[in-house]
């Protein structure tokens, strides 16, 4: 396995901690849509997704292990809040079903074009991991996107009015995707990743379209403020508890075999 | 002396644990066999259908168990992204296969990267063959599977999922 320039690692696992442990944690709210769903369909299409995150978090994970970090089950399920890095916007709990796919559009959005940019990226062990993704988060896109525009175009007046309160809800959690890093120019230096500013651009570019079709009313970029913390280990009231009860488990005997 | 051709012939009978009329050489999931005939050792490299596929332990463990009856001293399977799996790597013969289990075939598309719009066209159904079908849901009872509705026949099927 291609080792990184020493003075890039820092860095690298930064990039690779807040992208697995963001597809963790929202794989994990993702999965408790699972025997809940509000129809059979979409039962499945959430479980089916929490999967597909769970399996883009192991990779990561995996990737960070041969980097010389934890293995990824130790990762996943021995770290508690402050070691995270995610953002606040997967830790919310899921709400009713129109937060949960407004969340679901704005972060696989995100996904969709972190992935597509990390595909040049320097570091081949994740620019190969970012080809095989692409296919995968072109289901969850497509998925959140025919649900949003649904549910805000061609619902009901309720419908339209709900996802347009998700919508004020959960933006400025999800600009905290894109909170900055102390990392952010070594990224770029070294070609590993194009950083958080460039990303959002992109993101806000496609999304803006999307939620035109959805006839949902988009406030100002410059009003609102970004949810940031979560980057730096600060997190919301909800993660502690929700890395109680996934841990719970794994924690009473981290040995056993599985 | 082991050869390649004797792994391949071992690999081609290793089931795929969720379809498991089909073997893991005709799915297109064995991306390399690297084979050290004088240390008799041998590295098989497989490309998931799905990162999250949890069937991907399971092939590991039953390719190890079928190559260490060969006389090799090592046998190591490992995971790689390169080259990504698609759903063109079904062999021809893996697609009759899916639609005598009664999985409709992903088509086949030019390039790497699946177009969208594909999910637009009718899958014939893989019971009567009629393409008065509409894609349900892309999500379905495993990963690579989706629902489809035949209005033909009036009952539903799955696809195996272009990706």
């Amino acid at each position: 396995m291609p080792l990184p320039p020493p003075e890039a690692l820092p860095a690298l696992k930064d990039l690779l901690y807040r992208m697995a442990d963001d597809a963790l944690i929202i794989g994990h709210r993702h999965s408790e849509w699972t025997g809940l769903g509000p129809i059979l369909e979409e039962d499945i299409a959430f479980s089916s997704i929490a999967q597909d995150k769970l399996g883009h978090a192991y990779a990561l994970y995996q990737l960070l292990h041969e980097l010389g970090e934890p293995e990824p089950d130790h990762a996943a399920f021995l770290r508690d809040a402050p070691q995270f890095r995610c953002c606040h916007l997967v830790e919310y709990p899921n709400g009713g079903y129109d937060f949960s796919l407004m969340r679901h559009l704005l972060f696989d959005l995100a996904e969709q074009w972190r992935y597509h940019l990390l595909e040049r990226s320097s570091y081949e062990p994740l620019a190969q991991l970012a080809r095989k993704v692409r296919g995968e988060i072109k289901y969850h896109v497509f998925h959140a996107t025919q649900w949003v525009v649904h549910l805000g175009a061609q619902g009901t007046e309720e419908s339209h009015e709900r996802m347009q309160q998700a919508l004020l809800q959960a933006l400025p959690l999800a600009l905290g995707i894109f909170e900055p890093s102390d990392f952010e120019e070594i990224l770029v230096d070294y070609g590993i990743f194009p950083g958080e500013r460039v990303l959002q651009s992109h993101w806000w570019e496609t999304l803006l379209p999307i939620l035109e079709r959805a006839q949902l009313r988009v406030p100002p970029l410059e009003t609102l403020t970004p949810a940031y913390g979560g980057r730096r280990g600060q997190h919301t009231e909800y993660l502690q508890p929700l890395l109680d009860e996934m841990t719970e488990v794994f924690r009473s005997d981290p040995t056993a075999q599985w | 002396m082991v050869t390649e051709q004797h792994i391949w012939q071992e690999l081609a009978q290793v089931a795929d644990p969720e379809i498991p009329t089909l073997s893991i050489t005709e799915m297109g999931i064995v991306a390399a066999v690297e084979l050290d005939p004088q240390r008799r050792s041998v590295c098989v490299k497989i490309t998931p259908t799905f990162v999250g596929c949890p069937a991907i332990e399971l092939i590991r463990r039953e390719i190890e168990q079928r190559l260490m009856r060969l006389p090799l001293e090592e046998v190591r399977v490992e995971v790689t992204y390169d080259p990504p799996w698609n759903s063109n790597r079904l062999s021809p013969r893996a697609r009759e296969l899916l639609r005598n289990f009664g999985i409709a075939p992903p088509p086949e598309y030019a390039g790497t990267d699946f177009p969208l719009q594909l999910l637009q066209e009718a899958v014939p159904c893989p019971y009567c063959g009629g393409t008065n079908t509409v894609l349900q849901t892309p999500f379905g009872p495993t990963l690579c599977r989706a629902l489809h509705y035949c209005y033909d026949c009036r009952q539903t099927f799955e696809q195996f999922k272009p990706v």
